[in-house]
């Protein structure tokens, strides 16, 4: 009598289409690097395309910066650091910040469009999480200018001077914010470099910072590909350094840095466990599971892309998976119904493609679900990785896609052991009913972020970043001023 | 299906909830963003959906008439509406209901079983019960003994729906479990798998009488205990929300989440049922606004 | 001291302490080294790499152990230390002496040293609330921020003061649960292998802290480049030297901290933040609701 039934999601109702205006948002045909409070080209004339990867076409020709430039914003900041921002009361640095943080609540919805336009990541996500903790995170740290006596304690803590900053392509504005706002709040001045692929947000920054009266020469951005980054970090006049980005970039930067005695902090990759234990919410770990590997179509350092499940609830949660993966809409970064996005360029759907035809070439099963994704721009489906084992360079590498790949365990041990069994160390998450499981498991994860019955959560106040090749260092919350200041506890502390 | 005997099932084994992850869901649905042609068909259906309710100690036979007329014309300006799926009264009612909707279709669906506290002996739910059936009533909102579920006295919660199961015949029955009393999502997932055990053809979220009544997480819960239930057993069961949802962009919310979690098969009134008094009214004034382009004002509507 | 005396001194060897034993260095290769005191010369192990190897095997297998242990037995062990250190101080005192701390200078030492372990005995429950958060967030979650150890630490220790300076670099780090690996000052070396032996007695399980003696140019570049040590510790590394190993840290994200002309003698030069240098933080988030 127990026939096998499934859920049907075909034919069901279908959502019109529900598009965000974009009749509010202005963006200019071109861009030039933000130096000393103004637009300027640079000083080579080259500029480059950025490009909508849903459409695949062209938003904005945006200035290439090479090392003379890099030269001129960092000198820009050193002046504006020595004569401005050092001797500025923290008070008054701290209402600078404020009002950037207003400021980007205010023009929040064309922050999101532009956003979902120049990267593909859905509006919803950039509306309703990108923008909002960019502007939180700025009014957070605002409130700690004036207030860095409190926050170490029997430190006497000093802003550092011009720190270079590098930022990645799958949160721009956010990861602008995640690095700009500590280091101002701290007293620092910054030349931060966006990434090529996804300037636009960063430079309709740099607007609002020139608009809200920030002093010319506080915030400078110099846009490029990675030769600019490679000038900035080998910039002899940095007093810190910051990168989130790739772990192989970060290595380099990492030996770039060697000996010269600039802190730097660096948020890298990694590929993390999603473990659901036998007594979990099945359904809410679900809901976890979708979240930690296809919100923002994967391009997330600490997306939960290996799925470890014990084998007493495997078969009914990936059911119960597919069923949801399912239900997910991929179309339209700019529709607000769409749950995955475009991938970000072209070079990155193919990197994950390759992914996946290794995965199929070791004799994986692949299984891709969702709804149909449009015939141009680029799209990846989500996808499930089945019959892995740990010694697959699916499950050991980092794909940054929709791309999660299932694993089985007997045990508590097991899935511990097999959780720690990668040099990454950024995140981790665990389902289970039982408290003491619950942090039994946190802690045993040798990981900076954990997730106990949630995933991919942020908030300004709460530190992340990653062990082993994960990175070091912490941004957000106390933890993340600490990156900024110099303690002044003697040598080495 | 042939019904094997009911058996209590082990409620310590139902799946956990945790309820910020099911608020976290619900927001989702919440976002998704409702246009054009989706949303006048979401909007039909919503309407072909409702369990038109009067519960009030001062209904009268007159009362009840009227919101029958009301379900059977409810707005006539407007060509080729469905009508709501029943009209949900007191069993004193049934009769009264059952005359004045005549053959339109809809249904009398009756409250029964001491409702809304279910605090009285068993004969007296099954006497309420067989009045109903008999008066005419085609489907049968019972409530649960939310105290002895409380209690840990599931065996009485589990015999009680069995027994009015029985008294129900060939009446749908929907098993209330009056939510908003029982204290965590967890609660309810359980209640809401006992209830589907011992033979709930629908089950429904609350009398109307104690707030909170229907919200997005405990449907949302319910749904999931419903699609564990079809998964294992095969076995369609409906989902009744009732109470607190007036409005249409809720009730298109409900319609999302319901259409994500147990699909197309779901998506009728045999299978879903809002229970409102005052929804109809509002999901009618949005059909002409999405009609005309205009926004519409309630003196344009009949109230019942 | 006089030719009179009846007995013949027991002159001590000074071998390497690994993983709780006291094994000579598998290269069999010594150094010779002229007491300050004019009481002749020593041998002291040079330790090779395998050596370093092997410590940082014994290293690793203490991890588990040690960061599981109680902050309070971790404080107990580390006060242990003190206890003995006190109790051997005339040797210590001796043994700096010999190698060439005048008198006065090398009582102070030692008796900074046991000062500086009763400083950290007393901070092993006490970072862990200094160095963390609870973090307000605004979705409902608890969320709090705590240390963990790093792990593995290479550190080559001081030149001087030899035996302060191994204790304020070591101590801090095994306060926070990490395991130690450690090159002990070229040119004062005999009172770290006398200093593991106080280990030895005080409870501290094997493995915990390994002391090597050896030439940093040697050793240093195994140090930096091992891919099982998480972090390494340079103390007046020369620039050159130490630009090589930050690079080869960089292999696999070591966590590099230098400590350069720090004057060891001072109380500043230990704090909470000495030990948060070998620290990792761990957010985690947990759903607050009925």
């Amino acid at each position: 009598m127990a026939t096998k039934s499934t859920l049907a999601f075909e034919p069901g109702w279908q959502y019109d289409p529900a598009p965000e205006s974009t009749d509010h948002v202005s963006l200019r045909d071109s861009y030039g690097l933000f130096i000393d409070g103004e637009f300027t080209p640079a000083a080579s004339g080259k500029t480059f395309e950025t490009i909508n990867p849903a459409t695949q076409t062209p938003i904005a020709s945006v200035a290439q910066a090479g090392s003379e430039d890099v030269d001129r914003a960092v000198a820009a900041a050193r002046k504006a650091y020595d004569t401005v921002w050092s001797k500025m009361k923290p008070a008054e640095r701290g209402k600078y910040v404020f009002r950037i943080a207003r400021a980007i609540a205010e023009r929040a919805r064309e922050f999101a469009v532009v956003e979902s336009m120049d990267g593909g990541k859905p509006i919803r996500e950039s509306r309703d999480i990108d923008i909002p903790l960019a502007s939180a995170h700025f009014f957070y740290y605002a409130g700690w200018a004036d207030k860095l006596n409190y926050a170490f304690p029997g430190a006497s803590p000093k802003s550092l001077g011009v720190a270079g900053q590098v930022i990645p392509w799958n949160f721009p504005l956010l990861m602008a914010a995640w690095k700009l706002a500590p280091a101002l709040a701290a007293g620092n001045t910054v030349v931060l470099k966006p990434a090529e692929t996804t300037p636009l947000t960063a430079l309709k920054l740099a607007e609002l910072i020139a608009d809200v009266g920030l002093p010319p020469g506080v915030v400078n951005i110099v846009t490029g590909e990675g030769d600019t980054g490679a000038a900035l970090v080998r910039h002899p006049d940095l007093d810190k350094f910051a990168f989130t980005g790739s772990t192989a970039v970060g290595r380099d930067i990492m030996r770039t840095l060697a000996g010269t005695g600039t802190p730097y902090t660096l948020e890298l990759g990694g590929k993390a466990a999603n473990i659901v234990l036998e007594d979990a919410a099945l359904d809410q770990a679900v809901e976890g599971i979708v979240n930690g590997i296809f919100f923002n179509q994967g391009h997330v350092c600490c997306a939960g892309s290996r799925l470890l499940v014990s084998e007493a609830v495997a078969e009914p949660l990936l059911e119960r998976l597919r069923a949801r993966i399912d239900t997910l809409i991929e179309g339209d970064p700019l529709d607000k119904n769409t749950d995955i996005g475009a991938i970000n360029s072209e070079a990155q759907l193919a990197r994950i493609n390759e992914y996946i035809d290794i995965g199929r070439a070791e004799g994986a099963d692949i299984w891709q679900g969702g709804s149909d994704a449009p015939q141009s721009g680029y799209y990846c489906r989500p996808t499930l990785i089945t019959g892995v084992a740990q010694s697959n360079r699916v499950v050991q590498e980092e794909i940054f896609g929709p791309v999660l790949t299932v694993q089985t365990f007997r045990t508590f041990d097991e899935a511990r052991e097999k959780a720690n069994n990668t040099p990454y160390g950024l995140s981790g998450g665990v389902w289970t009913d039982k408290g003491s499981r619950i942090f039994k498991m946190t802690g045993a994860l040798r990981a900076g972020v954990v997730w106990a019955n949630t995933f991919n959560k942020f908030d300004p106040t709460s530190p992340f970043g990653g062990y082993k090749e994960s990175g070091m260092g912490r941004e957000g919350g106390l933890h993340g001023l600490g990156a900024y200041l110099d303690l002044g506890m003697g040598a080495g502390a | 299906m042939s019904a094997a005997e009911p058996r209590l099932p082990d409620l310590a084994r139902v799946t956990p909830v945790d309820t910020v992850g099911v608020e976290e869901r619900v927001a989702r649905f919440r976002s998704r963003s409702i246009k054009t042609a989706s949303k006048v068909a979401g909007l039909r259906l919503a309407l072909s959906m409702i369990d038109l309710t009067t519960l009030e100690g001062a209904d009268t036979p007159g009362k009840v008439r009227q919101l029958c007329a009301k379900a059977q014309h409810l707005h006539e300006r407007m060509a080729d509406l469905p009508t709501v799926a029943a009209v949900c009264v007191y069993p004193t009612m049934v009769s009264v209901a059952r005359d004045a909707l005549g053959a339109s279709g809809i249904e009398v669906a009756s409250v029964a079983t001491a409702f809304p506290s279910g605090q009285a002996p068993l004969s007296v739910k099954l006497d309420d019960t067989r009045m109903a059936v008999e008066a005419g009533a085609a489907e049968i909102d019972m409530v649960i003994a939310r105290g002895a579920f409380l209690a840990g006295d599931y065996d009485t919660v589990f015999d009680e729906i069995v027994a009015v199961k029985a008294a129900c015949g060939d009446a749908h029955l929907k098993v209330i479990l009056e939510t908003g009393e029982l204290g965590s999502l967890d609660r309810v997932r359980q209640a809401s798998m006992l209830a589907m055990a011992a033979g709930a053809d629908f089950i429904k979220t609350s009398t109307g009488k104690i707030k909170p009544a229907a919200t997005m997480p405990v449907t949302l819960t319910m749904l999931h205990a419903i699609r564990d239930h079809y998964l294992e057993t095969g076995v369609q069961v409906g989902m009744k929300p009732a109470g607190g949802i007036s409005d249409s962009k809720t009730a298109l919310h409900y319609l999302v989440m319901l259409n994500e979690t147990l699909g197309a098969e779901w998506m009728t009134p045999r299978w879903f049922r809002f229970g409102a008094s005052s929804l109809a009214n509002d999901v009618l004034m949005q059909l002409e606004k999405q009609a005309t382009g205009r926004y519409q004002s309630l003196d344009y509507f009949s109230k019942d | 001291m006089s030719g009179e005396r009846a007995r013949l001194d027991v002159a001590k060897t000074y071998k390497l302490y690994i993983g709780g034993k006291f094994p000579r260095t598998e290269s069999g290769r010594y150094a010779s080294f002229e007491r300050g005191d004019g009481a002749g010369a020593v041998n002291v192990c040079r330790a090779s790499r395998k050596d370093f190897r092997n410590a940082v095997v014994a290293a690793r297998g203490a991890v588990a152990g040690w960061s599981a242990a109680s902050a309070y037995l971790r404080g107990q062990i580390i006060y242990r230390i003190a206890e003995m250190l006190e109790g051997r101080a005339a040797q210590f005192a001796s043994e700096l002496h010999a190698e060439g701390v005048a008198e006065a200078a090398a009582a102070a030492q030692v008796e900074a040293s046991v000062d500086r372990l009763i400083h950290y005995a007393g901070w092993t429950d006490k970072y862990t609330q200094v160095l963390s958060s609870v973090n307000p967030v605004a979705s409902s979650h608890f969320n709090f921020s705590l240390p963990e150890p790093t792990g593995v630490v290479a550190a080559v220790l001081p030149e001087r003061p030899g035996l302060l300076g191994l204790v304020s670099v070591i101590v801090p780090a095994i306060v926070g649960g990490n395991t130690v690996v450690a090159l002990a000052s070229e040119s004062h070396p005999l009172s770290a292998v006398s200093f593991a032996e106080v280990l030895h007695a005080s409870d501290v399980p094997g493995g915990v802290v390994n002391l090597l003696t050896g030439q940093r140019d040697e050793l240093l570049s195994h140090m930096a480049g091992h891919m099982d040590v998480n972090a390494l510790a340079l103390c007046d590394v020369s620039a050159d030297a130490a630009t090589a190993a930050e690079k080869a840290a960089a292999e696999n994200f070591k966590r590099v901290r230098r400590f350069d002309d720090v004057d060891w003698s001072a109380d500043a030069s230990a704090s909470p933040w000495h030990i948060e240098a070998f620290q990792e933080i761990k957010t985690t988030w947990h759903p607050v609701a009925n």
